[in-house]
């Protein structure tokens, strides 16, 4: 019993993180049509900038702070100076941006080497609660409720406000958007700084629990990618419950067939694509 | 009372509940040129997104000289003798006007499976993709790209494609859209010289030359059938005037 | 021959002489590298050139077949030509249950769905460890041949040489071929397609399994060159490379993939000599291509000669200006 609690629980923790990550993927992907393959590479810069600055004698939170903001401007200048001209393009935004996530990822192997390093969570929220006969690492339920707390976030700002509307009514349609005064060029900016940021954060918070080490961006861009591609592109309620059943699958995957975790992932993918080619939440992309 | 080349039944297409046609029943007979009138939205690409398949509708049925059509994808009704133009130019911008028809011809052939013999030497398919361009004006300008022609030659190429089927039920979306009064000439004549056994059905603008040409008329409103008659009869319906004028 | 033809066969007898011009087994065996990464990069570009489908898990099928061609003639104890062809035959039924997946979507949804595809596989290479060897791969795997003298570089590099032959033959007519040019018709009209009868699934099912059969064919040979396979072989890398060899040379274009397989591989052993950056070099190749020449060097050659020849005014016959310039492959 204590071991489908305490699994269930890594599973929300990882589901969390990858909805940090999915959503801001699939944000910039419903809105721009681009897919962001230096999504995964963003998560791990974010990884290794709040290392550093937990290292350079910061403390964690704004090790999180710095490490969202650092990458979601970089994500800006990425769109703003390269992404912008290829606008409409599909392969070559797909080759930039896998090139991008190919200097960013050999950049932290030069910037801080090739050995795995862990960072520390917050004193705060160190050691372990007890609940009946598991035991829960502190840090795993701060992050539970942290992802929680950024999809309601995330769901406020979209559903809520002037500017989700305006999020909205673009990805419907772009064309239609610019008729009614929105501005495309600023809301696109604008999008791409939030789903990049997102990434950024979530490697920060991420990585107590997946530890930094050279080769995050490829193991998680992929479960980015099947959690979009599961949930649908460009619906936020697609990513967050695409994330959870990710997040569940590898993690119950990896107990229970370590060596097929990987392989079992795929089932999903095959049987959402075989009813539904859009995702379970997401509309065609014509 | 012969079946009749087209037998729309009952025809329904919702868009995430928003009705786009409505409960359509109409009947073509064969040789009949036939217009489909209505202002913007009220249905007419819907249907004929239906009628060719690119679209699956809610209900009904829809029988082309008899064989029901619903279910089959686009390419099986081709064989069944359908053809259509796009009202938005759809042809292969990167090949000349020549091999734009023969790709069409080749479409109901086995040899479009053919995977080692080159395309272009074929003479004879060549030979009926000149006779097809012949038909529409436009033999003179087989070898050039489409990318090199004018707008009004790929308006009577993007014919020449559902043409290259040899249809018995030609489905024509705005055939004239764009062109100038010289072109809507030409595309006038080669129209009337279609053969008489084929089924012609048009949506098209241009009163005068959809008047000219057809000889029956539907109106659709909203995605239903209003009326459905002869020239004169829809001419003298008050609703004609009231769709056009008063909605 | 045609006059097309003749740079092709120029290219490839230049490669096989390169053994008598230089003792060095170093240039043979990079010849031979540049020949196997055409072969693969031609199969990717049947899908990226041709059908429109940006494919980001290519080495999904080089992989594949060396992955069961090295297992089949380690583990299985099979003799090295039936294990290739078993190998081959593999990777084709695997692949064929693939397509169903991937053909469901097209556009930036199969870009994920490959890449996703691949990752799976390369999953079950590092990860099956009992099976796969895990990040230790499979080594010891025998080159076929043994009575023809395939172990030295020259004559591997020579059969390396026939494969890549026939595949610029069999791709040339494909694409010149009824239906390359209907690959092609449903790449750009897909709904003008169907409505004319054709099967566009079927007909990007073919494609699929064109350039899986390629694929494969490097795969094999890759296994047998290297006698050793790895997971690194189906990293998201590994695609990339694939993919650039097809963009940098130019997609659509059938000396394209050549052109570019040559750039990537003589450009990945200079950055070993003397950086160690390969992976950062090739994420700024990537920048660099997309920015400068987008369509590819073939292309960009083919339009630079084309300005080139209007700036010599009156030095050629004034004809050659009425007559429209040829795309490189139609």
């Amino acid at each position: 019993m204590a071991f489908w609690v305490s699994q269930s629980l890594n599973a929300l923790a990882l589901g969390g993180l990858l909805f940090m990550l999915a959503s801001g993927f699939s944000l910039i992907f419903g809105l721009m049509r681009v897919a962001n393959l230096a999504h995964g590479a963003l998560f791990m810069l974010g990884a290794y900038l709040g290392l550093a600055t937990v290292k350079a004698g910061f403390g964690f939170w704004t090790a999180a702070a710095a490490s969202a903001v650092l990458v979601g401007l970089l994500g800006g200048v990425i769109e703003r100076t390269l992404l912008r001209r290829l606008a409409g393009r599909t392969l070559p935004q797909v080759l930039l941006t896998l090139g991008l996530a190919f200097i960013i990822a050999d950049a932290c192997l030069m910037a801080w080497g090739g050995d795995p390093m862990r960072l520390p969570p917050p004193p705060e929220l160190s050691g372990a609660v007890r609940v009946g006969d598991a035991v829960f690492p502190r840090y795993r339920l701060f992050v539970i409720g942290a992802s929680a707390a950024v999809a309601l976030g995330l769901w406020l700002l979209v559903e809520r406000t002037r500017a989700g509307a305006m999020i909205r009514a673009a990805v419907d349609d772009v064309g239609m958007a610019r008729a009614v005064g929105v501005s495309a060029s600023t809301l696109f900016t604008a999008v791409f700084c939030l789903g990049t940021a997102l990434a950024g954060l979530g490697g920060v918070i991420g990585g107590p629990i997946l530890s930094v080490y050279p080769s995050l961006d490829q193991d998680m861009l992929p479960l980015a990618l099947l959690v979009v591609i599961l949930g649908g592109a460009g619906s936020l309620a697609g990513a967050f419950v695409g994330a959870y059943a990710i997040g569940f699958i590898y993690t119950f995957g990896q107990v229970l067939v370590p060596d097929l975790a990987y392989v079992i992932l795929f089932l999903p993918m095959i049987a959402v694509l075989s009813v539904a080619p859009q995702g379970l939440f997401g509309r065609r992309l014509g | 009372m012969a079946e009749p080349a087209l037998r729309i039944d009952g025809l329904s297409k919702q868009f995430g509940g928003l009705p786009a046609v409505s409960d359509v029943s109409l009947d073509i007979m064969s040789g009949e040129r036939h217009l489909l009138l209505g202002p913007n939205g009220a249905g007419k690409t819907t249907l004929f997104n239906l009628v060719c398949g690119d679209l699956t509708p809610t209900r009904g049925s829809i029988r082309l000289f008899g064989s029901e059509l619903v279910g089959l994808p686009p390419r099986r009704r081709a064989a069944f003798g359908l053809a259509r133009t796009y009202q938005i130019l759809t042809l292969f911008p990167h090949e000349t006007l020549c091999r734009n028809v023969m790709l069409a011809l080749n479409g109901l052939r086995r040899e479009k499976w053919r995977a080692w013999t080159a395309f272009g030497t074929d003479a004879r398919l060549r030979a009926e993709a000149l006779a097809v361009l012949d038909r529409v004006k436009l033999a003179d300008l087989a070898d050039r790209p489409v990318s090199q022609t004018a707008y009004g030659d790929r308006r009577r190429l993007e014919i020449a494609m559902a043409l290259a089927l040899s249809p018995r039920l030609l489905l024509l979306d705005e055939p004239l859209a764009g062109l100038s009064r010289d072109e809507r000439v030409t595309v006038q004549a080669l129209l009337a010289e279609l053969p008489s056994d084929v089924t012609v059905v048009l949506i098209e603008h241009d009163m005068d030359v959809a008047l000219a040409f057809a000889e029956r008329i539907t109106l659709l409103h909203h995605g239903r059938v209003v009326t459905t008659g002869s020239r004169a009869d829809i001419a003298a319906d008050p609703r004609t005037r009231e769709v056009y004028l008063g909605a | 021959m045609s006059a097309r033809a003749l740079p092709f066969a120029l290219a490839l007898v230049a490669m096989a002489l390169v053994p008598l011009v230089s003792t060095s087994p170093f240039y043979v065996n990079l010849t031979s590298q540049v020949a196997i990464a055409a072969i693969g990069a031609l199969g990717l570009n049947v899908l990226v050139g041709h059908a429109g489908l940006n494919s980001l898990g290519f080495a999904v099928f080089p992989g594949l077949a060396a992955y069961l061609v090295a297992w089949l003639s380690t583990v299985g104890g099979f003799d090295p030509v039936p294990a290739g062809l078993l190998a081959l035959a593999g990777t084709l039924l695997v692949s064929a249950g693939f397509a169903l997946v991937a053909l469901r979507t097209t556009g930036l949804g199969f870009v994920m769905i490959t890449m996703a595809l691949c990752q799976i596989v390369w999953g079950a290479a590092y990860r099956w460890t009992s099976v796969t060897g895990g990040d230790n791969g499979l080594s010891g795997i025998a080159r076929p041949g043994a009575g023809l003298g395939l172990e030295r570089p020259e004559v591997f590099l020579w059969l390396c040489l026939c494969v890549l032959a026939l595949a610029l033959l069999q791709l040339g007519r494909f694409f010149d071929s009824p239906l390359g040019v209907a690959l092609r018709g449903s790449r750009d009209q897909p709904r003008r397609m169907n409505a004319v009868g054709y099967d566009v699934w079927r007909i990007r099912f073919v494609a699929w399994m064109l350039a899986a059969a390629w694929g494969a064919a490097a795969g094999l040979l890759y296994a047998w060159y290297h006698q050793f396979v790895s997971p690194h072989m189906m990293a998201v890398t590994a695609s990339a490379e694939v993919l650039l060899m097809v963009v940098a040379g130019g997609a659509g274009t059938l000396a394209g993939p050549l052109v570019g397989a040559a750039l990537v591989v003589l450009l990945k052993n200079l950055a070993s000599i003397w950086i160690e950056r390969w992976v950062m070099l090739l994420g700024f190749t990537f920048v660099v291509i997309v920015l400068v020449v987008p369509d590819g060097i073939v292309p960009g050659l083919g339009r630079l000669k084309g300005a080139l020849k209007r700036m010599r005014p009156a030095s050629g016959p004034t004809i050659s200006k009425l007559v429209p310039r040829e795309g490189a492959d139609g």
